[in-house]
């Protein structure tokens, strides 16, 4: 076990570094949340911004037009962007982190030359029509069909949780084009253009009051045959195919993020003096060694993945435990809040951290009343999507336990 | 950057997996519940002939000079086949104890009672030595230092039933203050290796009682299907895995860390590993149990021996609040 970066990847991480710290200070203010051109503009523009440095697509093998780092430079690029605040991959998430990479395995020559430089380039945008009100953690029970006509297929049907669909170009499609009953063995991939007739979307409204994603309606849409992915009904395996790219690194951003913003409720509990009560100083440091641990745990996924290709059994566990653990840390900013937390908003003075300069190593950044609350909040989805802790136990308990099936 | 175990790694955890095999079979294990000596004087010269007291002792010492990772994969395998004895405390004794590295000298260790207590805010216990009747020396554990103690010299009652049958005890009412052999860095010191290589024990512990829990689960018949067929069982389970896991990436992070010191903070690596490995334990344990239903209430079935042996070892750290309170100031 060896916890040393090697010199080539000490010299990734510090050319990646000065890169970061010469071209952040140049982006844009970020736009509101609620901006969806704005946002699609923002992280657009920083995947153009990847792109030029050689750094889109850090995941892509180099025929993919990728960089095709290796998982530890990819565990790299993910600590050093969250350490630098860099932006998010955003609109970009479905695109970069599924549909390209299923498609670099899964798709023609002519596909691949289409779809992929676009992806890295920021210049199109892809959404993801898989799950349905009635197939969410039952995938393979979807119902959207899709009917041959000619060099077409006819889609109808309706998809749920669709993110930015609103600003995306295209959208992976899983649709039935097996008999009713055929699951697993009745699918198909298609890569839907957005601006086909036949496409309307509704966005939810989320619990936090935000739209982040919403319902797609699809009514006698076309799509192109050319544009299927894999064989028909083969579709099933062809979304098996995006999961042998993760390399461990899923969720890796975000144990870092969550240091940081443990580090700053430890912050605002100095400055209210909540510091002085031992129970809270003690689930400061529970919570602190769990999460020192699943950073432990990231970087073991990443070791596996490195030596087999697949990052094996970690990733489930490391997805259960960081969600769950991500709920508890933000119990504990609300509990500190107080009566502060029933406000859905800044507060100035009453929560805010005493903390230093941005969040940098080991320096305590200020956490302020609106984040306390909306990171509450957003934290009842970490343990819903992507799949569910129940869904994940059960995979844990029979992929990796070897338990029977029920 | 490799976070997997070494070939070498690999190859010592084997080695003292096959051992234990052969040589603590858990039923032969068992034969020692109730007995003031839990391990024969040839069962600890084989583990002091593989090395385990000797590990990280320096070659010109007499050790085999490994590191503190290596040393905790061994460490995983003996709490794993329940091996009892003093091995941890023998262990961080030897360089600092005549006789504990060779095996001639079985060493015990107690934590002076209000060393902890202030930062933990407990209440002072009953000074309980663990092994004393086989102990040569006694290395007692104080802010201040490490002092060490001839047990022979100690006015100590048997304790007539101890809570895990295989860690026979002794109860005395005064502990002298002893020679002194280290100042408080060594304590320091040796309460964050008792973090990590304890907290190895204890995942081994608790990695037992996974492949203990799930074993019965697939074995176990109700309502005509495997009790592990069910999900209420299955998540019982999976969050032991899970436990276990974390716990065990922790711990092997902090072994590291105190290897390569560049990485990170040992101390508090240490403080964490040892948290989470006790609450493993402890909290494998009790799902061990309950996933064996009321067999699991049994003496026969061996569910119990782990829980009982993971507050044993967790009374070899400072206590689950104090390491908390110590990652949270280092955070």
């Amino acid at each position: 076990m060896d916890l040393r970066y090697s010199e080539s990847e000490e010299a990734f991480r510090a050319g990646l570094r000065s890169w970061l710290a010469e071209v952040l200070p140049t982006l844009p203010d970020k736009p509101s949340n609620l901006d969806w051109p704005g946002r699609r503009d923002y992280d657009t523009t920083w995947q153009r911004m990847l792109f030029d440095a050689g750094y889109a697509g850090i995941d892509w093998p180099v025929e993919g037009g990728g960089r095709g780092a290796s998982p530890v430079e990819q565990l790299i690029y993910l600590e050093e962007l969250e350490r630098a605040h860099a932006p998010y991959v955003g609109v970009n998430f479905v695109g970069l982190l599924h549909a390209g990479p299923t498609v670099i395995v899964e798709g023609t020559p002519e596909q691949r030359a289409r779809f992929l430089p676009p992806i890295l380039r920021g210049d199109e945008v892809w959404c993801q029509g898989f799950s349905e009100p009635g197939a969410g953690s039952d995938l393979a029970s979807l119902r959207t069909r899709a009917e041959r006509d000619g060099d077409e297929y006819v889609v109808t049907g309706q998809k749920i949780w669709t993110s930015h669909a609103e600003v995306a170009d295209f959208c992976e499609l899983l649709v039935r084009t097996g008999p009713e009953d055929s699951r697993h063995r009745g699918i198909t991939w298609l890569i839907l253009p957005m601006d086909r007739p036949g496409i309307d979307f509704r966005p939810l409204r989320t619990i936090a009051g935000s739209t982040e994603f919403g319902e797609l309606f699809l009514d006698g849409v076309r799509v192109p045959v050319a544009n299927r992915l894999g064989d028909e009904n083969d579709g099933w395996r062809v979304t098996m195919t995006t999961l042998s790219f993760e390399r461990g690194t899923a969720f890796v951003g975000e144990v870092l993020q969550s240091m940081e913003l443990l580090r700053g409720l430890r912050s605002v509990a100095r400055s209210t003096g909540a510091w002085d009560d031992a129970s809270v100083r003690r689930r400061v440091g529970h919570l602190g060694a769990e999460l020192d641990a699943l950073w432990a745990l990231a970087r073991r996924n990443v070791s596996q993945a490195a030596r087999t290709g697949v990052p094996g059994i970690g990733g489930s566990v490391y997805k259960l435990a960081l969600s769950e653990l991500r709920q508890r840390i933000a119990d504990l900013g609300m509990d500190l809040a107080g009566q502060a937390g029933l406000v859905f908003g800044e507060l100035p003075g009453v929560a805010g951290g005493s903390g230093g300069t941005n969040g940098a190593d080991g320096a305590d950044r200020s956490v302020g009343n609106l984040e306390i609350v909306s990171t509450w909040v957003h934290s009842f989805s970490r343990t819903i999507a992507a799949g569910t802790s129940q869904i994940q136990r059960n995979i844990i308990a029979e992929r990796i336990l070897g338990l029977p099936k029920g | 950057m490799d976070f997997e175990l070494s070939d070498d790694e690999v190859a010592l955890a084997d080695g003292m997996r096959r051992l234990c095999a052969g040589r603590f079979p858990l039923d032969r294990v068992r034969g020692a519940e109730g007995r003031r000596v839990a391990i024969d004087a040839s069962g600890w010269s084989e583990l002091a002939d593989a090395g385990v007291f000797s590990l990280r002792l320096p070659e010109d010492a007499g050790g085999l000079g490994l590191g503190t990772a290596a040393t905790a994969v061994v460490f995983e395998e003996l709490g794993r086949a329940l091996v009892p004895g003093p091995i941890l405390a023998t262990h961080l004794a030897a360089g600092l104890v005549e006789g504990a590295a060779d095996g001639k000298v079985m060493v015990g260790a107690v934590l002076r009672p209000g060393a902890v207590s202030a930062r933990s805010g407990r209440r002072p216990a009953p000074v309980v030595i663990e092994h004393l009747g086989s102990l040569g020396a006694l290395v007692v554990v104080g802010d201040d230092g490490l002092a060490v103690l001839d047990p022979a010299t100690l006015d100590a009652v048997a304790v007539e039933r101890s809570l895990d049958p295989l860690t026979p005890l002794w109860r005395v009412d005064h502990l002298p203050a002893g020679e002194p052999v280290g100042g408080p860095d060594d304590t320091a010191s040796w309460r964050r290796d008792a973090s990590v290589l304890g907290g190895a024990l204890l995942v081994g512990l608790a990695a037992a009682t996974v492949d203990l829990a799930v074993a019965y689960a697939k074995e176990r018949q109700q309502f005509g299907k495997p009790i592990g067929s069910f999900q209420a069982v299955k998540h019982l389970c999976a969050d032991m895995l899970v436990r276990a896991e974390v716990a065990r990436a922790a711990v092997h992070a902090a072994a590291v860390t105190i290897d390569q010191p560049d990485v990170g903070d040992a101390v508090r690596a240490a403080a964490g590993a040892g948290l989470l490995a006790v609450e493993a334990a402890i909290a494998n344990g009790k799902s061990c149990i309950q996933v064996h239903g009321g067999m699991g209430f049994t003496w026969e079935v061996p569910a119990h021996l782990y829980l009982m042996r993971a507050r044993v070892l967790a009374g070899a750290l400072e206590g689950t609040d104090a390491l908390a309170e110590l990652v949270a100031e280092r955070y």
